[in-house]
Formats: structure tokens, sequence, C-alpha cells
């Protein structure tokens, strides 16, 4: 029974491995492939589709993200008598943690997904192996135009969505809690400085690989049939919203 | 010249192609023939540098490709061009930028000089004016052509076909045959054709290799291969289920 357990663990352990193993060769195979060529064109238009997509529900998540984290600490605040922090407090918090990862899950959510439908389709329909016989490495032409969108737009998006979500927390601190609007936007430069959007950005731009190399990985290993697309979109999502919060708890440490 | 030598391919435990040797000369059109998972699809895959063997060595222009980098194979592979099995169009795409495709990523010929050469080979497939169409609005013959199409738009030596006439009716069957047949005469190319269709074989071939259970057992001239006496042979020549004869 011990040995079986040991067993289980022992392979899981391993399939972790390859599995990340398999990941870095693919994100370093991307890499190699940017300085032989960089397809511009479809760099802009990944990056339109990206933001298209992306844009009415990272308003909307960051918007009531930054109004119930208002909500929540608006009260409290006023109760201690430091209602001329929140504006700095949400600000900080938005900037340094909620933008970014929110952001990211949601591009996961709606980008990841979508890069792993396509590219999981194109395999099982031969038109990687078309890519391949005409002499354009499916790396190069697939993988680093997603990676780059990803890369540039997940932190215009988070910058956006910083914005949003404090606005959105004006609007509760002025009309809900009665803090003026005056003291919430003077607290923001008081206490929050440049190295908290800036690192929040440094996030984003991680998790933007994350999101596109995922997103790619699951497309391209895809099983054959319509399930296996199916199946592949789901780890897809999956994994890359596990390892944004993982990569975030890293990256707050070393950043802040 | 294609050169296929002590050639074999397992997928795990599973061996697909047993010890093949084989060689196709240059501006010949030879067909692959066999039944469903006999190992011909493996084999143009292996010909290709799509998938590498796991024993033998494939000599393509004086080049080994069985283990060959995957940036070498890329060079080499402009000399080639494939038709695949259910086209592999690229479906966000349209009809005229599947053909540019190639001739896009890998020359610096003007937009001018690259729509001549597309509607050129579009009309030589017998698809004048369907540049702007979507892949999805085709039907399967004309995705066959445009694949073809696509396939000759870089000018290669050599056409690899993967079951061309599969999924069309017979007219369109023919169409086809015809259209391969007037490729390598308009172009002098050497063809590879795998197919499951023996009508098609006789048709458009100059020599037919038989792949059984994994094993080469039969390559000659049509006429040739016609006479071979071999059971599972002359099986698949009638068309009958190998069990009744062998």
């Amino acid at each position: 029974m011990f040995v079986r357990f040991l067993e289980i663990i022992g392979a899981s352990v391993l399939e972790l491995l390859y599995f990340i193993g398999d990941v870095m060769l693919l994100f370093i195979g991307a890499l190699k492939q940017m300085p032989v060529k960089i397809r511009v064109r479809h760099v802009i238009h990944q990056m339109s589709h990206l933001g298209v997509d992306t844009l009415p529900i990272v308003s909307l998540t960051m918007m009531f993200t930054g109004m119930v984290m208002t909500l929540q600490v608006a009260n409290e605040f006023i109760k201690m008598g430091a209602e001329s922090t929140v504006g700095g407090i949400i600000a900080i918090a938005i900037g340094r943690e909620l933008g970014p990862v929110l952001v990211g899950v949601v591009a996961a959510g709606r980008v990841g997904s979508a890069m792993t439908a396509e590219i999981s389709t194109m395999k099982v329909t031969e038109q990687i192996d078309a890519l391949r016989v005409m002499g354009t490495n499916p790396l190069g032409y697939l993988v680093v135009p997603r990676m780059l969108a990803c890369m540039i737009m997940v932190p215009l998006l988070t910058v956006y969505g910083d914005v949003i979500g404090v606005v959105g927390g004006w609007g509760v601190a002025k009309y809900y809690a009665g803090i003026s609007s005056y003291v919430y936007v003077n607290s923001i430069p008081e206490y929050a400085v440049l190295n908290d959007l800036t690192g929040g950005l440094v996030k984003a731009v991680v998790f933007g690989v994350v999101i596109a190399v995922l997103g790619c990985y699951y497309g391209m290993k895809a099983p054959e049939g319509a399930e296996g697309v199916g199946k592949a979109t789901t780890k897809s999502v999956v994994s890359a919203i596990v390892v944004i919060f993982m990569l975030n708890v890293l990256l707050s440490m070393v950043l802040y | 010249m294609i050169k296929i030598e002590n050639v074999s391919m397992s997928f795990g435990d599973k061996k697909v192609l047993d010890n093949i040797n084989l060689e196709i000369k240059d501006g010949e059109t030879l067909a692959i023939i066999g039944g469903s998972g006999s190992g011909k699809s493996t084999l143009l895959r292996l010909m290709i540098g799509l998938d590498h063997p796991t024993g033998g060595k494939i000599w393509l222009r004086d080049k080994d490709i069985a283990h060959m980098p995957e940036k070498e194979l890329d060079e080499l592979r402009l000399h080639m061009g494939m038709v695949f099995q259910y086209s592999a169009l690229f479906d966000s795409m349209t009809v005229g930028d599947n053909v540019a495709f190639g001739l896009r990523e890998h020359t610096d010929y003007s937009e001018e000089k690259i729509a001549e050469i597309v509607k050129e080979k579009l009309e030589v497939v017998g698809l004048p004016g369907t540049e702007d169409m979507m892949p999805g609005e085709l039907s399967g013959g004309m995705k066959k052509r445009v694949s073809l199409a696509r396939a000759i738009a870089f000018g290669p030596d050599i056409i690899f076909y993967d079951e061309p006439s599969s999924g069309l009716d017979p007219i369109m069957t023919d169409k086809i045959d015809e259209l391969i047949i007037s490729t390598q005469k308009r172009l002098g190319v050497t063809s590879v054709v795998v197919t499951h269709d023996m009508d098609s074989a006789i048709h458009i071939a100059d020599r037919i290799a038989m792949i059984y259970e994994g094993k080469l057992i039969a390559v000659d001239t049509v006429d040739n291969f016609r006479r071979i006496e071999d059971p599972r042979v002359r099986a698949f020549l009638r068309g009958l289920y190998i069990g009744k004869e062998a």
C-alpha cells in the first residue's frame, strides 16, 4: 500500500518535471526564433485580438474589484480616522497585486483558451504540418507573435485596469462612504509610489508570457479529436491561472 | 533522387515500418499503395522530414534527412511541396493568401509579382478567380486543387501527395489524377503519391510500390506490377479482403 502510494507520488513528480521541461523547451525555442524573423503584422493582429476580446471584461472586473475593495476598507478606516489613506491603499493594492493578477486571469480565460483552441484545431487539421512542410517554423510563426502580443498587451491592459479600479474605488468612497474626492485623490500620490505601478507591470509582462506559452503549448500537444481540443483548452486555462498565482507570490517577494 | 535505406519506424512497441528499401528516380511518379494502417502515410511523413525514423537513412539531394536538424530541413523543404489528405489549407486565410504563403515567407517578391504567380497557379489547377474565397467556401475537390496550387507555387522539385483522391467522387478523383499527371509533365517534378485507390495508382504512376503490414512487398513498373503473382498484391489489385485469397 505504502509502496503504491510512493509510486503514485513518483509518477506525478515525473509527469510534472516532463511538463515543465516541455514548456521550457517551447519557450526557449520561441526565444530562439525571435531574432530569425518577427512578423509585425501578426503581432499587431494578435494585439488587436487580445485588446478587443479582453477590454470589456477587464473594465468590469477591475471596476467591481476597486469598488468592493473600497467598500471593505473605507468603513473600517473611517472608524480608525484614517479615511485620508483610502485612495492610497486602494491604488497600492490594485497597482501591486490586483491589477496584474486579475488582468492575467481574465486574459488567460479569454485569450489563452482561444489560442489553445485555435492552435489545437490547426494541429488536428494538419495545418501545423503544412507550415513545417513549407519551411516555416511553427514556433516562429505561431508562438512568437502571440507571446510578443501578450507581453505588450497584458501590461497595457493592466495600466488601464489599474485606472478603472481606482476610479471604481473613488465612486464608492465618494458616494457610499462619504470621503471627498479631494481626500481620495490626494492620498494616492501620498502613499503610492511609481514602483507600485512598475512592479505590477513587470508582473504583467511575465503573466503575458505565461498565458501565451501555455496557451500555445497545450494547443500543440492537444490529442486528436474534438474532445482533445476541449480538454486542452480547459487544461491551458487552469494551468495558466495556477502558474500566475504561484509566480505572483515569487514576484512580490522579489519586487517589493 | 530519393533513396530510402533500411528504414524502420516504431511508435512505442508498435513497429509501423520494417526495413524499407526504396529508390525514387528524378522525374518519375511513384505511387505507394497499401491498405489502411499499412504504414504508407508514415513513410511519406518520413520522406518530408515531418517524423524521424527509428532506424535507417533517407537520402534526399544527397543529404540524409533522417536525423537532420529542423533548420536544415526547412531549407531543403523549399524544394518540396505536399498535398495533404485533408488539404490542410490555412482556414483563417483566403485562397490567394494560402497559395502566396510560401512566397511571402521565403522571398522578397513584390505583392504584384506574388499576385501574378498566385493567379497563374490557380489557373493551372483550374480555379481562376478564386483568390478572395475562403477555404470554408470550397468543396473537397477544390480544396485539394488549392492545396496543389500552394504546393507548386514555390517551384518544387518533388511533390508529395497524401491520399489525393480520398473523400472525392469518381469524377473529381479523375480530375485530380489528370492534374497530377499534367503537373508532372509541365514541371518535370518527381511525384510521390500515397494512395489506397488502385485505379488512380495505375492511371498516374510510372511505378507502383506496395506496403503490407509495414513491409515493402512489391515495387515495379505499372505493367509488371499488374502481373505480380503475390496473393497480397493480387488481392489489392482486385479489391478483395486479403483473407479471402491469401
